[in-house]
């Protein structure tokens, strides 16, 4: 009577951590302290890597995958999902991060790339993978390789919020165009936007992405994780911008709560007081690495 | 009638989405003052230590244990229905749940996420299976003798009622299928 046949792996288990996620944090961290800290705030997952991204920017060099030891210890330290990178196109990093039992996979361009042209195939694994985007087009061409979360990539390492609201905005705002479009200028979105045709109909009869849409890259205060909420993300993953501030766990629970509270200006308010510094910034134009462009 | 969705982290969007088609007014509760109006709620699937934690500190905990005592109807799904148990084993030592239902469950008890699957379920009382989406479910080791079973895989409960609270370790939600919900409504209706 009881005994089930178990489906593993399917889109809609893939998919549906994802939804899981949603009105949270997910939080960078480096070893197992900080991923207590980010349990201890409230994170609803975090993502294992060696260097934060605004190290990985200020020391040069090319960034890989995280030694398995680290993902481990950082696995046991808490209860909550735990991610991972991956380079872009680097299969053999994911399949390995598939076997150590990583709860998503991001194919991210924080790390440096292993593949100019493609991408992974998504659809090879039962890990799911989140992947960035800065625009709807991009967005749609990871959902159709297997992406089951998508996060505007912002500029990460920044501190600077600019590029997440461009790509959020870019994304959105596309959305939403398409819903007023007709059957035959579907047509011409799917060719423009170099994206599958039958995503673009779904989106126009949907008024929204298949899979859910968080943001990342730049968030560094509880009113940038409410920006990006309020242009219609469904959660936020904040990367140096908890340990790279003055006061982490102060920080680190103050983003918690403003993303759950974020059309709230009163507890906003509240929960900006006493953080300390938000981690130094910096100005787009001075980068010499623009880690949004990579990804195609 | 107006149904409360715990809105502190989690897939509480598509509990609402659900509640509409099912005819109910959903509302999105994210503080004490919310939750005064609703005549019954639910706690969505999410992380468990996320949502124990902002209950705590914006100040919904005391109101949420006092009005389910007081027979507030719930249906806490995955991670609400650790947020109700009676205890809670493989968690945080510092995560207490709320203990209105008289079950102890496992968190991530079916397995990590690799492990998380769908499956056909008999459902008491239902004429055809319902699918039930499991995503780093939590394992049910215990029911008390007050708790109805309302469907178990492999000999651990799934889906349990004790008056006017109903836990599933699974997400009805993700599934287009009204049913739980109907149930759930009807349940609460049938207390108002």
């Amino acid at each position: 009577m009881d005994k089930a046949v178990r489906e593993t792996g399917t889109q809609l288990v893939k998919r549906g951590l994802a939804e899981m996620l949603k009105g949270g944090v997910i939080m960078d961290v480096v070893d197992a302290e900080q991923a207590r800290i980010a349990e201890d705030a409230g994170a609803a997952a975090v993502m294992a890597l060696e260097r934060v991204p605004s190290d990985i920017r200020k020391d040069g060099g090319v960034a890989r995958m995280s030694n398995p030891e680290m993902i481990e210890g950082i696995k046991s330290a808490v209860t909550i999902p735990v991610m991972a990178k991956a380079r872009i196109g680097h299969f053999a990093e994911a399949q390995i991060l598939q076997s150590l039992e990583v709860d998503y996979v991001d194919e991210s361009e924080v790390l440096t790339p292993a593949d100019e042209t493609h991408h992974i195939d998504k659809w090879a694994f039962e890990v799911p993978f989140v992947c960035g985007a800065t625009n709807l087009g991009e967005a749609l061409r990871r959902i159709s390789e297997g992406a089951c979360l998508i996060r505007s990539k912002g500029e990460a390492g920044t501190g600077n919020i600019v590029e997440a609201v461009r790509h959020i905005r870019a994304i959105t705002g596309d959305i939403r165009k398409i819903t007023q479009a007709d059957s035959a200028e579907l047509f011409d979105w799917a060719k423009k936007l170099q994206s599958p045709l039958p995503l673009i109909q779904e989106i126009a009869e949907t008024g929204r992405l298949p899979v859910p849409i968080f943001c990342a890259g730049g968030i560094a205060t509880p009113a940038d994780a409410s920006l990006v909420m309020q242009l219609g993300a469904e959660s936020v993953f904040v990367g140096s911008g908890i340990f790279k501030s003055e006061d982490p766990t102060q920080m680190a629970q103050a983003i918690v709560e403003a993303t759950t509270n974020f059309a709230d200006a009163d507890k906003l308010a509240k929960v900006s007081r006493g953080l300390g510094e938000a981690m130094p910034g910096l100005e787009i134009e001075n980068l010499e690495t623009r880690l949004s462009d990579r990804g195609w | 009638m107006k149904v409360g969705v715990l809105a502190l982290q989690g897939a509480f969007d598509r509990h609402a989405q659900e509640l509409s088609l099912a005819g109910a007014a959903p509302l999105e509760i994210r503080g004490p003052k919310h939750l005064e109006s609703v005549d019954a709620l639910i706690i969505p699937g999410g992380e468990s230590t996320t949502i124990l934690k902002l209950a705590e500190s914006l100040g919904v905990r005391n109101l949420l244990s006092d009005q389910i005592q007081d027979g507030l109807p719930v249906l806490g799904t995955c991670a609400g229905m650790i947020v109700l148990s009676k205890e809670i084993i493989d968690g945080r030592d510092d995560q207490n749940p709320l203990g209105s239902i008289d079950i102890d469950v496992r968190r991530n008890g079916y397995g990590r996420q690799l492990a998380s699957f769908e499956a056909d379920l008999q459902i008491a009382g239902f004429e055809t299976p319902f699918r039930g989406v499991f995503i780093r479910a939590p394992l049910v080791e215990r029911a008390g003798k007050d708790v109805e079973v309302l469907a178990s895989v492999e000999g651990h409960p799934v889906f349990c009622r004790q008056e006017k609270i109903m836990t599933t370790s699974f997400h009805p939600e993700l599934v287009s299928d009204g049913r739980i919900h109907e149930l759930f409504l009807e349940l609460a209706f049938a207390s108002s």
